[in-house]
């Protein structure tokens, strides 16, 4: 069944959206929440558990203080007040993947709430994003339904469970309404969520990879008439994996919503699914009367109350905020407003710097990344930071094109064989048999077959008109398959014609 | 030879570590003991032959080199409460739900038992997920009162202490949530201490009600309950709320108490603990109690806790609504029993009727009631309300405790009563535990030790003596000091006979 979208235009003509982002970011802490266990990603399946993590019976929680450190380092990240006091409440509801039947959350008590984070859009122009909280959590383990045709627990024959993710530290990080972006709510969604993921990073909390689950984004939307206060009904979509699928799928839910409601119709409170293939969503669990979880301070556990100098302690450990380190990059580098915007809007910042610490000069860096690589990330619809090639990677192709080894033209193929997953760059001229040639007894046997061909251009050099010997030069260069040194060609061209 | 079953935990460590007797002797005897008579007392729910005489051995063959003993009760054999998970070893919490179950891990009781070289004899019957104060919410049948089979032991812990008066072991371990362990050891006879909450750990004692549960030890002694306090107590990184401060001197106090003298010891009788519902021979074995320790030198004054009428009421939300949450893991998908998976069933479906199947009427009843009170829109009126009155019972013992040192009371309003006379009348049984209640809503510490026998039917009635948290070295000064100056009790309990 395909929902009815009321087309774009026509949604901000009739409608104004409320967002509201709930984030879940997975900690990378060495161990889970409340136990030793460990929280790599990728191990066989309950290779990772222990009694608490299972909820034996008898088994109990004990805090990771690692994990409280995170979480409050992301709250003064993002200007969040930090509890004096707090504690961790039950969050009761039967489901599988939860060996307690209930998870172990905080409720009216969070540890970070009342901040803010500001964003930039494209257009360069920063919009505030008021966060309500961050709070600590524990995650759930997995859940692998067989046999169905879509992955999904409806018509499979069974299920399986892998309980190495429960009890992995997680923050859940919930942004006040956000109101008033019209137009630009997809685009201040997903620039919201890449500013806190890389604010996360930065903190080296989390890995932060949506592909990966450890950086999970639930969207509600609602809709009101413009001109109106009220909120309307909002739906959740959940675990929106990717930054784009967040733009989208804010924008798939404000058009079927704006044409439930311009028909007459009314707009469930649910919880949908979003589907990457063609950007939709579709209804999930019905929310009309809100679940019960009947939250109640988790006994097991003593409450936390960070004191102010732990608090400090840790707010003299935050990296330089993401605009003062813009505005310091843009001097370092000489950036035009405009430059530091591509770099910015293309996700490159870190990239370009990783790059520069690899010993790579900061305007090749930045060339690399912002252009042909980026051409590459939009090509396999990935983030740039996504694509299989790393800064050292780019450094070293930027050092071989800087010492001769490789023309522009090849280090592209270089890149482009790095991509592939061929290797590293050295590997990849090395097999592909990149280098540059300039030795110049093959290049001059070349320069002389070439000029040979062309004799009336060979008279024309012969003549004075250098300029003429950029022909020769490209049919050398066509004859080595672009492995030749161009300069060096040009230079033995004049000197056979006597230059 | 002397009777092994007969003589106490501290007797027994002397003759064990002088070499006099081995401890696979006296293992041994009360194995011996345990089959004569369990099949009258069903004290116990498993019985680990091997593993105990396996035990029994490791110490013997450690003093036999001449080391010197792990702890001052190593090679003694004591009964544990089948709510402590043990490694290997069946525990199943009186439920069908873990019938079956062997854990993959030790208690950390358990664990400190196994190195303090005490040698566990099997595990004990107790109420359903230590949810009742009779042991006839077992699951696998109730316990009898080695005084009078056709009575009540007690609950929780009834097998526990039924275990001590049936002189199947000398040493118990109970866990005492509203009373678990001081009502039955008032009703069997016998020693019970509630040790101030977070004083032994709870890592792996199977939750109940996680603000008030505390484990705790059974004896026949009030010295005997202090060595054995003494070896399970102490900090414990695994269990957050574990009180991270020296273990109280107890030992210490009980044998400075069992010298009799209580001059200059402040006794404050709880003035609320008296009156309408206290059966008569209940109340006149109290008064000759409060009497002795007058005579021993106490100073006694009266003391009002008015909030403590509000205590049980408390109690009935707070621990049911913690239940409902620490119960919910018992769902079919990872351990224990489970049924209705047909192959076609959900998840959802095979979790209600494994439920359904493996919990008693007891249980189920305070899973909805827990699962009420937290509801979206009862939570203020009764989960919240339920923490204010626990808020001011602390105050009140707080207040009371400026003024005296120990506070004293009958352990429970009652004798034990008839096998099958509450059952139906859940009220009536949740006021057995009204005197004992308090002292877990406050997370103080209480002891009950033997008060004589109720003139009017001839049953155990405790003296229960409460101290502040931290403090627990005072009752068992006070109780030792007590014990010291009467009859044991113990030797009046009469013969079971066994199968002859």
């Amino acid at each position: 069944m395909t929902a009815t979208l009321l087309d774009y235009d026509e949604v901000l003509e009739r409608f104004d959206p409320v967002l509201g982002l709930e984030v879940h970011v997975e900690l990378s802490t060495a161990t889970k929440m409340f136990c030793g266990c460990s929280t790599a990603f990728g191990a066989e399946p309950n290779t990772q558990v222990c009694p608490v993590c299972l909820g034996l019976p008898g088994s109990l929680p004990v805090v990771n203080g690692a994990g409280v450190e995170s979480a409050i380092r992301i709250g003064l990240a993002l200007n969040c007040e930090i509890a004096d006091w707090c504690r961790f409440a039950r969050k009761n509801y039967f489901y599988p993947d939860q060996p307690k039947n209930f998870q172990t959350s905080q409720y009216d008590e969070p540890i970070c709430f009342d901040g803010y984070l500001d964003v930039e859009l494209s257009e360069g122009e920063i919009v505030r994003i008021g966060i309500e909280r961050a709070h600590m959590e524990e995650d759930t383990g997995k859940m692998l339904h067989v046999g169905g045709a879509t992955g999904r627990i409806h018509g499979a024959d069974h299920s399986l469970l892998d309980y190495n993710r429960s009890g992995v530290p997680l923050i859940e990080i919930v942004t006040k309404p956000i109101e008033g972006a019209g137009a630009r709510a997809p685009e201040v969604a997903r620039a919201y969520v890449t500013a806190l993921r890389d604010l996360v990073r930065s903190l080296g909390v989390s890995d932060v990879r949506m592909d990966q689950g450890s950086m999970r984004c639930d969207a509600n939307v609602s809709l009101r008439p413009l001109g109106t206060e009220t909120f309307g009904t909002r739906t959740e979509t959940k675990n929106v994996n990717s930054l784009r699928s967040v733009q989208r799928a804010v924008r798939f839910e404000m058009c079927r919503q704006a044409a439930v409601l311009t028909d007459g119709g009314e707009i469930v409170q649910e919880t949908r699914h979003f589907h990457e293939t063609d950007g939709s969503t579709t209804a999930g669990r019905r929310k009309e009367t809100s679940e019960d979880y009947r939250y109640f301070p988790e006994p097991d556990l003593v409450p936390i109350a960070p004191s102010h100098a732990w608090v400090e302690r840790l707010r003299a450990t935050l990296p330089e905020k993401p605009a003062e380190h813009r505005k310091r990059i843009q001097a370092d580098w000489k950036l035009s407003d405009e430059e530091l915007r591509d770099l910015v809007s293309a996700g490159a910042v870190e990239l370009v710097e990783a790059t520069v610490a690899a010993g790579a000069d900061s305007e090749a860096a930045r060339g690399w990344w912002v252009s042909y690589l980026l051409q590459q990330a939009n090509t396999r619809e990935i983030e740039l930071a996504e694509l299989p090639i790393t800064p050292e990677h780019v450094a070293r192709v930027i050092a071989l094109v800087a010492g001769g080894e490789l023309t522009t033209a090849l280090a592209r193929q270089v890149v482009d064989g790095v991509l592939a997953g061929e290797g590293e760059p050295d590997a990849v001229v090395e097999a592909r048999g990149l280098k540059v040639v300039s030795d110049d007894s093959a290049l001059t046997a070349a320069v002389d077959e070439a000029l040979a061909a062309q004799p009336d251009v060979a008279e024309k050099i012969r003549g004075g008109k250098v300029a003429a010997a950029g022909a020769i030069v490209g049919a050398v260069m066509k004859a080595t398959s672009g492995q030749a040194d161009a300069k060096r060609v040009r230079e033995l061209i004049l000197e056979r014609c006597g230059g | 030879m002397t009777d092994l079953t007969r003589l106490t935990a501290a007797e027994l460590a002397e003759k064990i570590h002088s070499r006099e007797v081995t401890s696979a002797q006296v293992t041994r005897a009360h194995l011996d003991r345990i089959a004569q008579v369990d099949g009258r007392v069903h004290a116990f729910l498993h019985v680990d032959t091997e593993g105990a005489l396996a035990a029994a051995e490791a110490v013997d063959a450690e003093l036999d080199k001449g080391a010197a003993p792990a702890s001052p009760l190593a090679g003694v054999p004591l009964a544990l409460k089948d709510v402590f998970v043990t490694k290997d070893v069946p525990t199943t919490c009186g439920s069908k739900m873990l019938e079956g179950w062997l854990p993959p891990y030790d208690s950390t009781v358990a664990a400190r038992l196994r190195a303090a070289g005490v040698v566990i004899l099997g595990k004990t019957n107790m109420d359903e997920f230590a949810m009742g104060s009779s042991t006839e919410n077992s699951a696998y049948g109730p316990t009898r009162n080695p005084w009078d089979p056709d009575r009540i032991p007690g609950g929780s812990g009834g097998g526990s202490s039924a275990s001590l008066a049936a002189f199947e072991a000398p040493l118990a371990i109970g866990t005492d949530t509203g009373g678990s362990i001081r009502q039955p050891g008032a009703v069997t006879g016998t020693v019970g201490a509630k040790p101030t909450y977070g004083g032994v750990s709870r890592y792996g004692l199977i939750a109940f009600s996680s603000s008030l549960d505390q484990g705790g030890p059974c004896a026949r002694t009030v010295l005997d309950a202090a060595l054995l306090h003494e070896a399970i107590a102490g900090h414990d990184p695994a269990d957050a709320t574990s009180i991270e401060a020296p273990v109280p001197r107890v030992v210490e106090a009980a044998r400075a108490g069992a010298k009799g003298d209580l001059s200059g010891t402040r006794v404050g009788v709880v003035r609320e603990f008296a009156g309408e519902g206290y059966q008569s021979g209940v109340s006149a074995a109290f008064d000759a109690a409060v009497e002795q320790l007058r005579a021993l030198g106490a100073e006694v004054v009266e003391v009002s806790c008015p909030h403590f009428q509000y205590a049980l009421a408390a109690y009935y939300l707070i621990a049911p609504s913690e239940a409902s949450s620490n119960l919910a893991r018992f769902d079919a998908m990872r351990y224990g029993l489970r049924t209705g998976d047909d192959g076609g069933a959900s998840a959802e479906q095979v979790m209600a009727a494994t439920r359904e199947a493996g919990f008693g009427p007891e249980v189920k009843r305070r899973i909805m009631l827990g699962t009420f009170a937290l509801s979206s829109g009862y939570y203020d009126a009764y989960y919240g309300q339920a923490q204010k009155v626990r808020t001011l019972i602390a105050r009140d013992f707080a207040a009371a405790y400026e003024q005296v040192d120990v506070l004293v009371s009958p352990t429970t309003p009652t004798t034990a009563f008839k096998i099958g006379e509450r059952v139906d009348d859940p009220m009536a049984m949740y006021l057995a535990d009204l005197c004992t209640i308090p002292a877990n809503l406050a997370g103080t510490a209480a002891l009950s030790v033997p008060c004589g026998l109720s003139p009017d039917d001839g049953l155990p009635v405790g003296l229960q003596i409460m101290a502040p948290a931290l403090a627990d070295e005072r009752m068992y000064r006070v109780g030792a000091a007590y014990e010291s100056a009467t009859e044991p009790l113990i030797n009046r309990v009469p013969e079971l006979g066994g199968e002859q």
